[in-house]
């Protein structure tokens, strides 16, 4: 696809949507068997890339494969000459493998790579006009939303592949009454439940799906009809055999859908803009299919079934027409289109076809879905009429919705600057056409998916449902029915949209789960700013005073806490003459060094400190360390005169206040350190390190002096990169030293 | 002896502390240098005081056999003061040439703050 991008854009026009077309055709081909193919990736850990082929899988990946199909076909002529196009091919190929890849995988490390695929590669087609500030805002809002939810499903793949043993999917739906009656069975569905609702945009998560209507539309359609949004849905029914039927389960995603639908619902009838409409419609679709799982019953989940089939069919129509009428017009106001039939007539029949699917009326197989759903509804016991009541209302609202970007552009007068235009070229309205036919086709003859319906249930671990029929006679759900569609009705011919609405419904904007969120972000920014200007202020000496207050404060707890004094230090006190007389000029001489004004008087303190330790390494068998401390001093008193001698006198900046707050904190620690190493003098010292070198300094290493073997030779490589770190830092002095540098950087 | 050796290594810590607590760039360097002399004899006190039998092998013998003074601390303590002079004499010609450029040695107005949006 790269390769070929520059013929992409001209010759070769045609040649991506091969790939989805081909299979469509290969998938189709494949019968309604169960098939599975399996590698191992990480065998180590139960990783494999294991691809199983279902039921459930078959229904997404034809409808991801054949939609695919259509909009690859769409997209060559809608995106025609776009800077761009062979990037956008590949960003939407990358998003159909991933998908395909997300619904056949049998195991849950498989799956969650994939489902992060299909996040980053939506990311990219959301943010695909890259030039406008508001498509990548709604980009980034749909990756971090839908990343959260990604990371949501790894733990709760983690966690149901510790409990359970294995991360293949069957096999723990082989063991699905242990993990239901696990400890940890509801923190795995809460976690689920992130992954799936993030994903499929529901109630409080939805808001990141009006925003990614930034894409282009055949992005839209592509991500909202069939795909992306339903890959929620899909990990809610793969997962129904393993963790639903409990409580749980059932009574979150009936609230949690039913919230969604209608409030998505209520939304969708007050907007404008076409693909905002079909925005918040869709959300509540998603809601109902939540809904549908929520209830759980075989008739129930056949009507999810059945619906996510309805639903791609005539959404991903009203999104082809949208385009076509923002392509023609350049306009998606509804209140502002009319009487396009005149110009575009196959696109209003597509819309028609779909407007009507949607609205569930006779023969179109939308009716069929919605009798399903009445039905499960009608079945549920306790509760029916409430659960009955909110489908229902959404069925209503979804009806006005359905119409409201269907019918309204194409009937009517046309206006006068919409006169001239004619029909798009076939690529872009033969997709909407064939979809929309479709919705009809299987209505009228609902065989054809019952084959698919046939297989779906058992992928469930369920019993086979009863063939999809468009006539049940007349019935208590055929009432419902009709009563949906006359209060539809009814309602569109009350309701005229309008701004207005929208207005009044903005003035709950502070309300909603954006907003929060975004106040939340806000917050949580300022918060780690305040956070970072009082701990990392810049101030060195207030980072050590924290240093030495907290190590002070976790020495003297322990100290004080956990020790009895026992000791009898008289043995200790066995002092001599000498040792008394250096540690006294030791003392005098750190006073110089740390009170003195003068530079050079500190530097002279510092130098007879270096040669009073010294003598005491003398003392005490140290010859090694008191040579090296004496060359050292020596030199750094040197080094310390030559290079400091020109700077000014000390500055006197702090006040006494200062002064004794810092005097305290270091004598207390100062404190400690000499308690320490009292406490450290009381325990027996262990010295097999010591023996060891001792007795194989000579016979081992061929050295008469223990510390020059330890050092030359038994850590000759620790050495070594000492040597290099000294040679590093003389480079440095050498560099320092010879630096010149130009006026312009010299900062006054 | 070793009472008043821990005392002076506390000292030494105290002061050391207190000298890196100063605005001073050449008064932290000193600071730095105290509390490096402080570890080392921290170190080579608890490795224990021993007078007068350093660890080398006599002639004609082929190991330590009598009591020594540990060797182990003494090579940690060599490492070290070495180390902390490549240190020092790093540090000692960076303020030289920070004083050159920025014409003070208070930490204060050397600083700069990355600016937050």
């Amino acid at each position: 696809m790269v390769l070929l991008g520059k013929w992409v854009k001209t010759v070769l026009w045609w040649l991506p949507m091969v790939l989805p077309a081909g299979l469509f055709v290969y998938f189709l081909s494949l019968g309604t068997a169960t098939q599975s193919l399996s590698y191992d990736w990480l065998p180590q850990l139960g990783v494999r890339l294991s691809l199983h082929l279902d039921g459930l899988s078959r229904l997404f990946v034809l409808l991801i494969t054949g939609i695919g199909a259509l909009v690859f076909a769409y997209t060559s002529s809608y995106l025609k000459g776009h800077a761009y196009l062979d990037r956008f091919y590949g960003y939407l190929s990358l998003f159909m493998g991933a998908m395909i890849g997300l619904v056949l995988s049998e195991n849950l490390i498989s799956l969650f790579v994939f489902w992060e695929l299909t996040s980053i590669s939506s990311f990219f087609l959301i943010g695909f006009n890259n030039d406008q500030s508001a498509s990548r805002k709604s980009a980034l809002t749909a990756l971090i939303i839908t990343g959260m939810g990604g990371l949501s499903l790894l733990a709760a793949g983690i966690l149901l592949g510790y409990v359970g043993d294995t991360y293949s999917i069957i096999e723990l739906t082989q063991s699905a009454d242990y993990l239901r009656a696990h400890p940890q069975y509801s923190l795995a569905v809460l976690l689920i439940f992130g992954a799936a609702f993030t994903k499929s945009a529901q109630f409080p998560f939805h808001f990141w799906l009006p925003g990614a209507m930034k894409a282009p539309t055949p992005v839209s359609t592509y991500l909202h009809s069939a795909t992306m949004v339903k890959a929620g849905v899909y990990l809610l029914l793969r997962f129904t055999p393993v963790l639903g039927g409990t409580e749980l389960w059932q009574s979150s995603l009936l609230w949690v859908g039913g919230i969604t639908m209608l409030y998505a619902a209520f939304h969708s009838i007050f907007r404008t803009d076409m693909k905002a409409i079909l925005a918040y419609s869709t959300i509540a679709a998603l809601g109902v299919l939540v809904f549908l799982i929520g209830m759980g019953s075989n008739s129930a989940l056949q009507a999810a079934g059945v619906f996510i089939l309805v639903h791609a069919l005539y959404k991903a129509t009203l999104f082809l027409i949208t385009g076509i009428v923002d392509h023609e017009t350049h306009s998606r106001n509804v209140l502002q289109l009319a009487g396009l039939r005149k110009v575009l007539l196959p696109v209003a029949i597509a819309g028609l076809l779909a407007a009507v699917s949607n609205a569930g009326i006779p023969p179109s197989f939308g009716f069929i879905g919605k009798d399903l759903m009445y039905e499960a509804a009608l079945h549920h016991g306790a509760g029916a009429w409430v659960l009955l009541g909110a489908l229902i209302l959404t069925n209503v609202l979804l009806l006005y919705a359905g119409f409201l970007v269907g019918i309204k552009p194409f009937i009517g007068p046309l206006p006068e600057k919409h006169a001239h235009l004619h029909w798009p070229s076939a690529w872009m309205w033969v997709p909407p056409v064939l979809l929309g036919v479709l919705s009809l086709g299987f209505g009228l003859w609902p065989v054809a998916a019952s084959r698919l319906s046939e297989v779906f249930l058992p992928a469930l671990g369920l019993q086979p449902p009863p063939a999809l029929k468009l006539w049940h006679g007349f019935n208590l759900i055929l009432g419902l029915s009709a009563a949906t569609i006359g209060s539809g009705l009814l309602l569109w011919f009350l309701l005229k949209p309008g701004e207005k609405g929208l207005a009044r419904l903005q003035k709950l904007a502070w309300l909603s789960p954006e907003r929060l969120l975004g106040g939340f972000a806000r917050g949580v920014g300022m918060f780690s700013v305040v956070w970072t200007n009082l701990f990392q202020h810049g101030y060195l000496r207030y980072y050590v005073m924290t240093i030495v207050l907290v190590l002070s404060a976790g020495m003297g707890y322990r100290m004080f806490n956990n020790y009895t004094w026992q000791t009898s230090f008289t043995p200790l006190l066995n002092l001599t003459v000498y040792e008394v007389s250096i540690v006294a000029i030791m003392l005098i001489s750190i006073g110089f060094a740390v009170f003195s004004k003068s530079r050079l008087a500190a530097v002279a303190g510092l130098g007879v400190v270096g040669y009073a330790i010294c003598l005491l390494f003398v003392f005490y068998s140290a010859p090694d360390l008191a040579m090296t401390q004496f060359t050292v001093d020596t030199l750094t008193v040197i080094l310390f005169v030559l290079v400091l001698y020109r700077l000014p006198k000390y500055m006197q900046i702090s006040n006494k206040l200062t002064i004794a707050r810092d005097g305290l904190v270091a004598l207390t620690f100062g404190g400690l350190v000499t308690l320490l190493a009292l406490l450290v003098l009381e325990q027996p010292v262990q010295r097999d390190v010591a023996d060891f070198y001792a007795a194989n300094a000579y016979l081992l290493a061929k050295g008469k002096n223990v510390v020059n073997v330890i050092l030359v030779d038994f850590r000759g490589l620790d050495t070594l990169v000492e040597i290099t770190v000294l040679s590093i830092a003389a480079l440095g002095v050498f560099g320092l030293l010879k630096l010149r540098l130009k006026t312009t950087e010299r900062r006054g | 002896m070793e009472i008043l050796l821990a005392i002076m290594i506390g000292v030494l810590y105290a002061a050391g502390i207190y000298m890196m607590f100063r605005r001073s760039l050449v008064k932290l360097i000193i600071g730095i240098i105290l509390l490096g002399n402080g570890a080392n004899l921290l170190i080579f006190l608890l490795g224990r005081l021993v007078k007068g039998k350093p660890p080398i092998i006599a002639e004609g013998s082929k190991y330590l056999s009598e009591a020594y003074a540990d060797p182990v601390p003494q090579a940690l303590i060599l490492t070290a003061i070495v180390i902390s002079f490549g240190l020092q004499a790093f540090a000692i010609v960076l303020i030289k040439r920070t004083y050159k450029v920025v014409k003070t040695e208070d930490l204060d107005q050397i600083n700069t703050f990355d600016e937050f949006e």
